[in-house]
């Protein structure tokens, strides 16, 4: 008893991927029609929003909507575990593709869209931005539909700017570190700024900082983390929040506890991304839901460069047998009415029509609509290391972020990073 | 086979069930024999396999056999694989010593009957009863370093803030301290079982020769323990060696951005959940398969020496 406990336990692991290999291989041929879409998706207001417009869909398409929602990380975990083992019992699979997109194109896990998306007309895929098409395509076929994009933006508290003597939200970096240290000063509870600190969560709100002082991630090929610019980006970030953060700042923050310190009123400002906004404003959920205002992100030397990226997708599992239905609840989600109803509720969107649709606003903080569109304006098409296995990636470049926190030299940790990032791009090569 | 064409029916059902007389000690086994090897040496099988691959990215690719190189790339790696070793042991040997000293305080504590002997039983075991995961959010909540309880209470008492989970040193202590708290119940509730199973002479016969309390505890009552004892430690240390929730639940993928609790278990998990290398990850579970065994078999040697004396 005790020793299958141990085997089994110490080997949960090996189980699962061991059982994903003795999985059926089916391929994507034979279409059952099944009228059940089985639909995954992440925790998020999209798919509370599609949750209250599905009982419509179904009635009108005779189709059942089975949706299995998990936590982003659970959901990641999920898809490996199905995929890897070729099972056919997920239709529709939402997916971020910066993050897992390449890797699981490259495995052949999305089936190609290019039929699906060139059928229908009124659905209109030319509809859809350029940046974030390119983002759910490989290799100039797609493999996706985006549905939510996003940018960073500036999150402040308009209270606290007043009571450190500011009258408008820091145009630039320099006076974004000024008006942090103000506020910081003139009352040691709050902190000036807040941000994500997780050694890899923080690299896509970091992206932003790196762009805007002129840097990038990599170009053609050749690491770029150890740059002069990175190198400032790095110290400036990390120096943020090491002078103008919390006391006893985690290194563990991403969005929901960063988020968390800033809506108990602990912070002045924060940058993060704008579809995450509604957790700020919403009375329900935060305590400064009236003094939140939201700024365009603030100018480096470089100027202003957010990332403007899909952060989800929609896309079909290659081993479905429900294609042709999977398709139909995907063109239903990601149609002209669904979306402009989604970013009504607060879901930006990666549909040109909506955006220049005055209804799509108009739910809008009028703040955080001039701060969208001035930041799809100059946006980079990226927040993360374009790779296959980004979390690696991510945990490489994000490295110089947490010791700049902690207080070592970014400036020496920047080159360790460059010297590993630059192995990592060579191996990805082979 | 065509020319055996005239055996009666009756021969044919007696030559079955001679068979199946001859060979009744592995019929009856092949049900739990087809359960384990699908279960247990199939996977374990194909873990093997897959830790003498470099499969990455989809177990389904083609992946090629490199032999051992991922055990010397492993072994070799004094960055992640050696400091997790490190910390699992470290994690292990820190909360198992507690958690039996503790765990034998409190089991002699309740040891002999009293009133309201059920209630202090029931509370104790709360903390047994909780899932690992809601305990690591109720402590990562707790110890939360700018709005958690316990800066709060240490601030009543005049001590200044501490980073707790947060900080790259006393991130591992935390989280030794939670699972102490979690498991201790569980270590007394077996020594209890142990206790009260022994006779009460020896222990007259020590309170007549004169012993005092301690050599009473240190002379008759822990040799006579000493087999519970030892499963206790068995079962609570390999359960310590593997532990994951409390970790994953306080400090997320990687063990924190340092890997400041990285254990072998978070590590693997890392390797093939996160980064997708399959190879990687297998010939590390198959390393600390290889170490919770050896343990397994070290203390079993010791309990059955034990048990001869």
């Amino acid at each position: 008893m005790l020793r299958r406990s141990v085997i089994g336990g110490s080997l949960a692991v090996a189980v699962a991927i061991g059982l994903s290999a003795c999985g059926g291989s089916g391929g994507g041929e034979g279409d059952t029609g099944s009228k059940t879409v089985r639909v995954t998706l992440a925790n998020h207001v999209w798919t509370e929003n599609l949750k209250k417009a599905l009982p419509a869909f179904e009635s009108q398409s005779g189709l059942k909507v089975e949706i299995t929602q998990l936590g982003e990380d659970q959901l990641s975990d999920q898809y490996n575990v199905k995929l890897n083992a070729g099972s056919s019992d997920l239709d529709v699979m939402m997916y971020r593709p910066l993050q897992e997109g390449k890797l699981f194109a490259k495995n052949k896990y999305l089936a190609d869209l290019s039929d699906q998306t060139k059928a229908s007309k009124d659905w209109d895929f030319s509809d859809f931005q350029a940046g974030p098409v390119e983002a759910t395509s490989y290799k100039g076929k797609p493999v996706g539909v985006p549905i939510i994009t996003e940018r960073e933006v500036l999150y402040y508290r308009k209270d606290l700017l007043a009571k450190a003597g500011l009258t408008a939200p820091p145009k630039t970096l320099d006076e974004l570190k000024t008006a942090a240290a103000a506020v910081k000063a003139a009352d040691p509870g709050v902190a000036g700024f807040v941000a994500r600190t997780g050694k890899s969560p923080a690299v896509t709100q970091f992206s932003s900082y790196l762009y805007s002082f002129g840097g990038d991630f990599d170009s053609g090929g050749k690491s770029a983390v150890n740059s002069e610019a990175a190198k400032k980006a790095y110290a400036f970030y990390g120096g943020l929040i090491k002078d103008s953060g919390p006391a006893n700042v985690s290194t563990d923050m991403s969005w929901p506890e960063a988020m968390a310190i800033f809506t108990q009123g602990k912070a002045a400002f924060y940058t993060e991304a704008d579809s995450l906004y509604k957790n700020a404003t919403d009375p329900a959920k935060s305590k400064v839901s009236d003094t939140v205002g939201f700024a365009p992100f603030p100018a480096g030397p470089a100027g202003s460069k957010p990332y403007n990226i899909p952060s989800w997708a929609l896309g079909i599992n290659d081993a479905s047998k429900n294609k042709a239905n999977a398709w139909k609840f995907i063109a239903w989600a990601t149609g002209k009415e669904q979306t402009l109803a989604q970013q009504k509720s607060g879901v930006p969107s990666a549909r040109t029509s909506v955006w220049a649709n005055p209804e799509g606003t108009a739910t809008y903080p009028k703040d955080l609509a001039e701060a969208i569109a001035a930041s799809a304006k100059g946006g980079v098409g990226h927040d993360r290391p374009q790779v296959v296995k980004v979390a690696q990636a991510r945990e490489i470049v994000g490295q110089p972020i947490v010791d700049a926190i902690t207080g070592k030299e970014p400036g020496a940790s920047a080159d360790t990073a460059n010297q590993a990032f630059q192995k990592f791009l060579d191996d990805e090569q082979k | 086979m065509a020319t055996v064409t005239t055996p009666a029916p009756a021969s044919d059902t007696s030559a079955w069930s001679r068979w199946a007389n001859d060979h009744r000690k592995w019929l009856f086994a092949a049900p739990a024999m087809a359960f384990v090897a699908a279960l247990i040496v199939f996977p374990l099988a194909w873990t093997v396999y897959l830790s003498l691959t470099d499969a990455e990215g989809s177990v389904r690719a083609e992946s090629e056999f490199i032999g051992f190189k991922n055990y010397l790339d492993v072994l070799s790696d004094t960055d992640r694989f050696w400091p997790a070793v490190a910390r699992t042991v470290s994690f292990t040997g820190i909360a198992l010593l507690f958690e039996v000293v503790a765990g034998m305080g409190i089991a002699l504590l309740l040891w002999r009957p009293f009133r309201g002997e059920r209630w202090v039983r029931v509370a104790i075991l709360m903390p047994l009863v909780a899932t690992p995961v809601a305990v690591g959010m109720m402590w990562r909540l707790i110890f939360d370093p700018n709005i958690g309880m316990a800066n709060q209470l240490l601030g009543w008492v005049g001590i200044g803030p501490q980073p707790w989970l947060a900080g790259k040193a006393s991130a591992l202590p935390t989280t030794i301290f939670i699972d102490i708290w979690q498991w201790t119940p569980m270590v007394a509730l077996i020594l209890l079982a142990g206790l009260t199973s022994l006779s009460d002479e020896p222990q007259e016969a020590a309170l007549i020769d004169g012993a005092s309390t301690w050599q009473r505890f240190r002379h008759v009552t822990l040799p006579l323990v000493m087999p519970t004892v030892i499963v206790a430690v068995l079962l609570r240390g390999i359960d310590a060696l593997k532990t994951f929730d409390i970790l994953y639940a306080t400090k997320g993928k990687g063990g924190g951005s340092f890997h400041e609790v990285e254990t072998l278990n978070v590590y693997a998990y890392g390797l093939s959940f996160d980064y997708n290398e399959y190879g990687v990850s297998s010939t590390v579970l198959i390393i600390f398969f290889l170490i919770i065994i050896g343990l397994m078999w070290a203390l079993t040697a010791r309990r059955k020496k034990e048990a001869q004396r």
